[in-house]
């Protein structure tokens, strides 16, 4: 039954300064196989796959195709190879048609003109042997996410690859095109191409999966056959473990509701279904609500909603009994929105202002920091600069004035938290603080948030961090596909639950 | 309060970086001028260009120096502020290329309410600012509202104004040429005073206070940029746009404001010169005057600091002027305008020199780290090397 | 009338070779401002040939050499835009205002030092090429046609076919919408973009000799070609960047252009008493209202103006 490896991937090392993204891996995928590839944010599957596309050269291990040991030094390299990939983010030039996208690079051509009509016969025989439905000479930005995904599968089985790999693929897709990709997957399988599926939603890999490999921490947990697991076990797999932070935290007493959200709804920038879907829950005084999740879920853009950077399609916000659904940012503000953004660099900073411009950038307009001709009380800015670096211990090379855009990525956090803490602030929205920091940081962020909840105000804490999760929150709501599929009790549900709710395989009807 | 700190070395800082790739790039476009001067004719190359760098030095006697460094002013004061224009626009994140069009809406604005309304000086200043500053207005509007870009939506504007301003001066202009009246003598109370300055430059008397006044708006603008809110503001959007938004600054407002501003200074700027009766308008003219793109080239030599743009607006009008002394049975007066054309191309490489600078000095920093930490190493162990 | 026509076909000629230069560089994702310097350079180029080229030359061996000296000092002098934008990640619109600038400049230098090393008494920028001229222009019953006007004919069937029957076309356009995906099916970016800057560059010189040889029989380079290369932009913006469209937008313009150079002919025109400059103004107008309305969904390629780095994928 042991069909030969078409790929594998043996011991598998690489090492960037400061941490080990891949230790030690190995992943055979066999010919005709449906092999998926699973695990949480950060678990070195990306890394994994750049290696296999020669975007990054590993300290140790090997590849082989086939038997045998071959060097990929580019993406060219592994195109070569018959190695084709379906990125999360398709690569598709909006405004050709399919057919243009699919023939892209390995044109049929006579004298360097094109020779379509070669080249749609070859798509039409290929989209009708695999079942993939698509209009070839439809414009790209004119068909659904998912015949675009049809379109980038054509566009490997048109180069003839045999190994394919498909990086999140569910995550843009509606149920049923799910379903649709599920079968043709299969199908592919079936005509002896060999998949990598990667993943984080157990029913979808216990669905079509062969076998399955863990990847946890930059380790390989181990290889399963699926059909002699569970999604208890898988899920175990990717996250079982003890928590690792302890969070030194008194009983919360939650006081009245501060922030009460109701039926929203907020477009996509991605692709044409609502990110998020008709959401309502409330935070209250001195608690911590905790949306985990995992990445692509719905959370950025639920943030955005709420902070007013996108505007909502639907639904209400109310923030201190005020309606502030269509409110503009500043107000938020003033009312006492603090909010912690999840990209630092893209929102949170001015990376060319210095250290004490970036902290009074939320307050640089009250009349502290500027006087009534409009000119700004230089020497305010400096003294309070001074203040919450001493406060908050925000290290740099210049103190207040040094370019934030010198800063380590800690400091700059710690900087943004000083800044949206210290403010009058009745509701803190955190969206993933301590990505990227070390484990210092880290701690020193969440004794800042729960510092907070103690003080009465309400936090929302957006985080794909289980541990973090678990460790912070006073109650979780759970966001799958855009939806709040389940709200728990971080004290009576373990990780594995967690894991099982964030993967949808479980959601609950109805909130308690 | 023992903060360590720790000193950044010069070459580490942005302003020094940019005074050097400035330097580079003058150094650099004297130098391919030369050389274009040597394969025209050989023998008076090097004389030609000490002619363009000497200027009004040429000429011998003290007295007359001083007349056409007067003149030299004269000519910078609006170059200084159409490169204030451009810089303040680049602060905020949009190119102002339509410096060059309000500039001359500025001209007509000016000339217009001077000769055809007979209104003194200080009425005819604050026209050209206005028509200057709606005419940056609108390509702000048309960005905010529309998402015109503001290059093409600029560019447009620049040809709008030169036909309309043509048509409008046609109405004041001399029946027997292209150019409009001369303004000392059909309205002397529109010329800017000059509060006793033409004397210091030998009575060169279009030495106004236009000079001082073009300086005054430069430190105005500095300060503007850098002690007050709304300064903050646009800085904060040019540098990122997103964290702007993040923290609740009116986007749209800052930009139809930036706009309106930026053409408001071109605007001014050519009032500067032309209330001074110093040029008359051409209303045959059928190409742009080069002030307003040679503000770009002052804008970005001056490393986009208002007092920086002072002294390379001086620079540029400075060998311009001098290109105009060069022998004209050699070489055309047009070499300085060669030199300063590349001198703004050689500025699109400034971004690129400082990130190779910066990227060099790290690299050189992270091998000395290294080398320390391995000799350290050494040394624990007891490595016998020194 | 005929002159109308004739004057509307040659500055359509002027502006659709201009616009499809431009179209090819901004489809390959770069900008390109500088064409107005590009159109000063190419008309150098085409009237040094006009001036130098023996008077026995045969029409056909002329109109080859001015078109190929044109076209090659065009391309040659994008490479100013190429360069920079392409290796060194300038600032697109900085480098393209400068080669606007060194444009004339240069060529003003080049032609007043090789006037006045004729005569020394000679220092104007001006080149005459009354004779030579008359190689490109055939009477047909009063109307003055020019090979020029096939030419731009044989350039919009040459950016049509190349754009989007030819697997270069393909790959140009893609590296203008999305490098990334380009680069990802093994196409070489920063190849394409050279050849899409070099093509415009090729079209804009071509577009300048055109231009100066238009209406006139010499032509004092201090002047440069007056905005044509920006208008030539407009055309291309009119056209959505497409050739078929620009084809239209140019006649548009080109009309327009002609009518301030003919109304004093035209009756009712001329009845109106309206100044030639409203004519010379009305393109822009019109573009910049078009523009107004069409900007909310440009068509414009989507990675114009933005170096691409293989590093950010």
């Amino acid at each position: 039954m042991d069909k030969p490896y078409a790929i594998e991937m043996l011991n598998i090392t690489k090492r960037f300064p400061g941490i080990i993204a891949n230790d030690n891996i190995t992943l055979q995928l066999r010919q005709g196989e449906i092999h998926a590839l699973l695990g949480e944010n950060g678990a070195g599957k990306s890394t994994l796959m750049s290696v296999l596309f020669g975007l990054y050269q590993p300290e140790e291990g090997i590849i082989k195709k086939d038997g045998k040991q071959v060097n990929i030094k580019d993406p060219n390299d592994a195109n070569a190879l018959g190695i084709g990939m379906v990125h999360q983010h398709f690569k598709l030039v909006e405004c050709f048609t399919v057919l243009d996208n699919i023939i892209m690079g390995v044109e049929p051509c006579k004298f360097g003109f094109l020779r379509k009509d070669e080249a749609r016969k070859k798509v039409l025989e290929l989209s009708e042997k695999y079942g993939l439905m698509v209009d070839p000479d439809a414009l790209v930005e004119d068909i659904t996410v998912g015949m675009q995904q049809r379109t980038e599968i054509l566009k490997m089985l048109y180069r003839d690859n045999e190994i394919l790999i498909f990086d999140e693929p569910t995550a843009v897709l509606t149920p049923q095109e799910i379903d649709e990709l599920m079968q043709i997957m299969k199908g592919l399988a079936k005509e002896g191409k060999s998949i990598l599926f990667i993943s984080h939603k157990l029913n979808e890999i216990m669905s079509v999966a062969d076998r399955c490999t863990v990847l946890r921490k930059g380790k390989c947990i181990g290889t399963v056959n699926i059909a002699d697991t569970s999604k208890e076990e898988l899920s175990r797999m990717m996250v079982g473990r003890d928590v690792e932070f302890t969070v030194h935290k008194d009983i919360a007493k939650p006081g009245e509701p501060v922030l009460h959200v109701e039926n929203l709804s907020v477009a996509s920038k991605l692709h044409k279904n609502d990110a998020v879907r008709n959401v309502s829950f409330d935070v209250h005084e001195g608690e911590i609500v905790c949306i985990a999740g995992i990445d692509g879920n719905g959370q950025t853009e639920l943030v955005y909603g709420l902070t007013g950077l996108e505007p909502v399609k639907s639904g209400k916000v109310m923030f201190k009994g005020k309606d502030i659904t269509n409110a503009p940012i500043r107000q938020r503000s003033i009312m006492g929105m603090s909010h912690i953004p999840e990209d630092r660099h893209k929102h949170g900073l001015v990376l060319d202002y210095s250290l004490e411009d970036n902290l009074v950038l939320q307050r640089y307009f009250e009349p502290e920091f500027v006087n009534k001709a409009g000119f700004l009380k230089r020497n305010a800015i400096r003294q309070y600069g001074c203040r919450l670096i001493q406060q908050f211990d925000i290290r740099s090379g210049q103190g207040s004035v040094t370019s934030v855009r010198s800063m380590s990525g800690g400091n700059q956090q710690k900087a943004i938290i000083a800044r949206e803490m210290d403010k009058d602030t009745s509701l803190l929205v955190a969206v993933q603080p301590t990505r990227g920091l070390d484990v210092g940081a880290i701690e020193y962020i969440h004794r800042q948030i729960v510092a907070q909840r103690d003080k009465g105000k309400a936090v929302l804490l957006v985080s794909l961090e289980l541990d973090e999760v678990m460790a912070l929150s006073d109650r979780i709501l759970v966001m799958y596909e855009g939806e709040i599929v389940g709200e728990l009790d971080p004290k009576k549900t373990t990780v594995e639950e967690l894991g099982l709710y964030m993967a949808g395989a479980k959601r609950k009807e109805g909130k308690k | 309060m023992n903060r360590e700190k720790e000193r950044t070395p010069l070459i580490r800082r942005s302003g020094f970086q940019s005074l050097v790739a400035s330097l580079l790039c003058i150094i650099i476009g004297l130098l391919i001028g030369y050389i274009v001067l040597l394969m025209i004719n050989p023998s008076g190359a090097g004389n030609a260009i000490s002619t363009i760098i000497e200027n009004f030095f040429t000429y011998k006697k003290p007295k007359t120096q001083l007349k056409y460094f007067g003149s030299t002013l004269v000519k910078t004061a609006p170059l200084i502020m159409c490169s204030l224009s451009v810089l303040f626009a680049y602060k905020a994140g949009l190119f102002n290329i339509g410096v060059a069009g309000q500039y001359v809406v500025g001209a007509g604005a000016s000339l217009y309410f001077a000769l055809a309304f007979g209104m003194p000086w200080y009425v005819c200043l604050i026209a050209a600012i206005l028509a200057g500053a709606l005419l940056g207005a609108i390509s702000g509007l048309l960005k905010a509202v529309c998402n015109v870009n503001e290059v093409i939506s600029c560019i447009m504007l620049n040809w709008i104004s030169l036909y309309l301003v043509n048509i409008l001066l046609s109405q004041v202009k001399e029946p027997t040429s292209p150019y409009t009246f001369v303004l000392s003598s059909a309205n002397p109370d529109a010329v800017l005073p000059s509060m006793g300055l033409s004397s210091l430059f030998s009575k060169n008397q279009y030495v106004t206070i236009a000079i001082p006044l073009a300086v005054i708006v430069a430190i105005l603008i500095w300060i503007l940029l850098e002690k007050t809110k709304l300064g903050y503001e646009l800085k904060a959007t040019g540098f990122n746009k997103n964290a702007a938004k993040y923290c609740g600054m009116k986007e749209k407002k800052n930009l139809v404001l930036t706009m309106a501003i930026a053409g408001g200074l071109s605007g001014m700027g050519a009032a500067l010169l032309f209330l001074t009766g110093f040029e008359q308008w051409s209303c045959t003219q059928s190409a742009i005057p080069a002030t307003g793109f040679n503000g770009i080239a002052a804008a970005f030599l001056g490393g986009l600091n208002p007092i920086g743009a002072i002294f390379s607006s001086y620079f540029i009008q400075h060998i311009t002027v001098g290109g105009a002394y060069v022998d004209k049975t050699m070489y055309s007066a047009q070499i300085s305008d060669l030199i300063s054309s590349l001198i703004i191309y050689l500025c699109g490489f400034v971004f690129f020199f400082k990130y190779a600078l910066n990227k060099r000095l790290d690299q050189r920093a992270e091998k000395k780290a290294a080398l320390k930490a391995e000799n350290a190493a050494d040394t624990e162990e007891g490595g016998e090397d020194k | 009338m005929i002159l109308l026509l004739q004057y509307t076909l040659i500055f359509a000629s002027v502006l659709l070779l201009v616009a499809l230069g431009g179209c090819f560089s901004e489809h390959s994702g770069v900008i390109n401002i500088g064409l107005e310097g590009i159109m000063v350079m190419g008309a150098l180029g085409g009237a040094l040939v006009m001036k130098f080229m023996p008077g026995d030359t045969s029409a056909f061996m002329m109109i080859i050499t001015v078109v190929l000296a044109a076209m090659l000092l065009g391309a040659v002098y994008s490479l100013f835009l190429a360069v920079a934008s392409i290796n060194f990640k300038a600032d697109q619109t900085l480098v393209g205002s400068a080669m606007n600038l060194l444009g004339v400049a240069g060529a003003t230098v080049f032609v007043k030092a090789m006037n006045t090393a004729e005569n020394v008494d000679n220092v104007s920028s001006t080149i005459q090429y009354i004779n030579a001229k008359k190689a490109f222009l055939v009477d047909i019953g009063g109307f003055e046609f020019n090979w020029f006007m096939l030419l731009a004919l044989l350039a919009l069937i040459f950016a049509y076919v190349a754009l989007y029957k030819t697997r270069f076309g393909l790959r140009l356009m893609a590296c203008g919408e999305h490098p990334q995906a380009a680069d990802s099916v093994g196409i070489n970016v920063k190849k394409m973009r050279y050849a899409g800057v070099l093509i415009s560059g090729a079209l804009g010189g071509l577009g300048g000799i055109v231009y100066i040889t238009a209406g006139v029989s010499e032509w004092k380079f201090e002047n440069g070609v007056a905005g044509f290369g920006f208008l030539g932009l407009a055309v291309m913006i009119f056209g959505q960047w497409k050739p078929i469209k620009i084809a239209l937008a140019a006649l548009l313009f080109g009309l327009f252009r002609a009518l301030s150079n003919v109304y004093g002919g035209i009756e009712f025109l001329s009845a109106m008493n309206i100044p030639a400059a409203v004519y010379n103004m009305l393109p822009y107008i019109i573009s910049l209202i078009v523009l107004a309305f069409t900007s909310k969904k440009s068509r414009a390629p989507k990675a114009e103006g933005i170096p691409y780095d293989k590093g950010m994928r």
